[in-house]
């Protein structure tokens, strides 16, 4: 060993090469595997893309830091299935740029979050979690339900998402403005147009309980009931895991 | 002087370089640090072979010991339900029979709590107590009814949730969808109030009170029954006993008259399995408020 170093110290060429072939094999190790990402990532024909108002939500849960203190991760370890539900699948990140795993559960994991407490739950635990759940430590986020969502650029946002592979269309894109008001206006003249173009599964709903307006609280609590709503494929997955149970 | 030359009072080699007289010692990396970093190196070698590791395209090498962490954990989630002998005598019984086993209600008590405090305490409270807009499951007063069979049900389908056999009910917003003017929404919240505080009639609110009934018995009793006791059948509460959800102060009924309430319970069904809900049910009642 001490020999080879010594000779290869003296050989700059040769020094120069020896490193960028130990150092690309990590380099290749990390990138190789994502050229097959296609075909290695689950089928999900059912996966939906977030709406515009999910995705202003989640632009909130980016802005306000949530992912530090909450993952959206459901490892293969026995009690997070039986706590959270299904382990998550690759899939169910597809259209997660960035993607918001976490590594860190101050909170709990949001990863099957959506549908499971009502929507004015969300509102009176964002507004005060200690209203709800009194031996709670997180922070209050009261400015959310006074705060009118900033929806003119929307569009701008889908059409970077779709940059980076997320297959929104060019009606989407064009509506985006009328169909944040539309999710979160049931009434009003730009629901019909979510629905279309979302799928019937969407919620379209006045998510923070006021109908004639849209506010942070609606895009945040939109994204927050969508999470794990997105495809079934992970309970289809582990069907045989639930049959399991007497 | 030379690659190879020796140190005269170390014995160590010299890289050979000079510098003004100064040499260097060419003193080899420490053997502990070698031997470190073979084991762990053989570690690896070993691990590869044995693991899933390297990835081959579409596909990855599996491993020696074939082992799968979906299975691990599939499996792993199928043993504790195994080791839970007494998961089959819940799932089986009635819910007389294990209320009245003890050894069972422990069982119930011991994992109902983790479920409970997962699953339903967000809104209920921890003990069961609720909170504004969350019904206490201790008083006895419910909604859809306080029978093992009415809260498991609830808890399969929730209330307004979109469950298609969910179960649905809406107060409606009497002042603000101008069904009823101001002056009546006040006469009806009279009423209502004196309903559980019978002392109301005889104090200066009498004639609001008579004007009130009116207004119920037109607008009210068709839910909530001409004696304001309620109906389990469409979750209208009873107005009589004292409980209320929203609050029971003047203000708190004028803003439910007012504005209407809807609340929501999720449905449980896809997310709890059935056992699991059966837990639940049994430890609600086990609470103190079933009937």
């Amino acid at each position: 060993m001490f020999g080879i170093h010594q000779k290869l110290e003296r050989n700059a060429i040769g020094f120069v090469v020896a490193i960028i072939v130990v150092s690309s094999i990590g380099g290749f190790m990390e990138i190789a595997p994502l050229f097959t990402i296609d075909e290695t990532v689950e089928e999900a024909p059912d996966m939906r893309v977030y709406t515009p108002l999910e995705l202003a939500g989640r632009n909130i849960y980016i802005r306000e830091g949530c992912y530090a203190c909450h993952s959206q991760m459901i490892r293969t370890l026995r009690d997070e299935v039986e706590r959270y539900g299904p382990y998550s699948l690759a899939v169910e990140s597809k259209y997660d740029h960035p993607m918001l795993w976490g590594s860190k559960r101050t909170g709990p994991d949001l990863a099957r979050i959506g549908g499971k407490y009502s929507d004015a739950w969300h509102v009176a635990h964002l507004i005060n979690p200690r209203d709800v759940v009194p031996e709670s430590i997180m922070p209050a986020y009261r400015w959310l339900a006074e705060t009118p969502l900033k929806v003119n650029d929307l569009s701008d946002h889908l059409a970077a998402q779709r940059v980076v592979g997320v297959p929104y269309t060019d009606e989407m894109i064009a509506n985006a403005t009328a169909d944040a008001y539309g999710q979160a206006m049931p009434d009003g003249p730009f629901a019909a147009g979510v629905t279309a173009r979302y799928g019937e599964a969407t919620n379209v709903r006045a998510f923070d309980g006021k109908p004639e307006r849209v506010s942070e609280m609606d895009a945040l609590v939109a994204y927050l009931q969508v999470l794990g709503r997105l495809t079934d494929a992970a309970h289809q997955q582990t069907a045989s895991t639930e049959g399991a149970k007497p | 002087m030379s690659v190879g030359e020796h140190d005269p009072y170390t014995g160590q080699r010299m890289t050979g370089h000079e510098w003004n007289g100064i040499k260097e010692l060419n003193t080899p990396v420490p053997k502990a640090v070698w031997f470190f970093l073979s084991v762990t190196a053989l570690f690896a070698f070993v691990y590869w072979v044995l693991m899933p590791a390297w990835p081959l395209g579409v596909t990855y090498t599996k491993g020696l010991l074939g082992i799968d962490q979906r299975e691990i954990v599939r499996e792993s989630v199928a043993e504790a339900a195994r080791q839970r002998s007494w998961a089959q005598r819940i799932a089986q019984d009635d819910y007389a029979t294990i209320q009245a086993d003890a050894g069972l209600m422990q069982k119930v008590r011991e994992s109902g709590r983790a479920l409970f405090g997962d699953n339903c305490a967000v809104c209920h409270g921890t003990a069961g107590k609720g909170g504004p807009g969350y019904p206490n499951l201790t008083a006895g007063a419910w909604l859809w009814g306080g029978t093992p069979e009415a809260i498991a049900e609830t808890i399969r389908v929730g209330i307004n949730s979109g469950h298609p056999e969910g179960r649905i009910a809406q107060m409606l917003a009497f002042g603000r969808d101008q069904m009823l003017d101001r002056a009546a929404v006040l006469n009806v919240v009279t009423y209502v109030q004196s309903l559980s505080d019978p002392t109301l009639a005889s104090g200066p609110e009498k004639e609001a009170i008579v004007a009130g009934k009116e207004v119920y018995d037109a607008n009210c009793a068709s839910c909530h029954g001409p004696e304001g006791k309620g109906s389990t059948d469409v979750g209208a509460p009873d107005l009589t006993d004292g409980f209320w959800i929203y609050g029971g102060d003047r203000q708190s009924i004028f803003n439910t008259v007012y504005g209407g309430r809807q609340g929501h319970m999720p449905a449980w069904e896809t997310r709890l399995s059935e056992l699991d809900r059966k837990i639940l049910t049994l430890y609600v009642l086990d609470l103190g408020g079933g009937k």
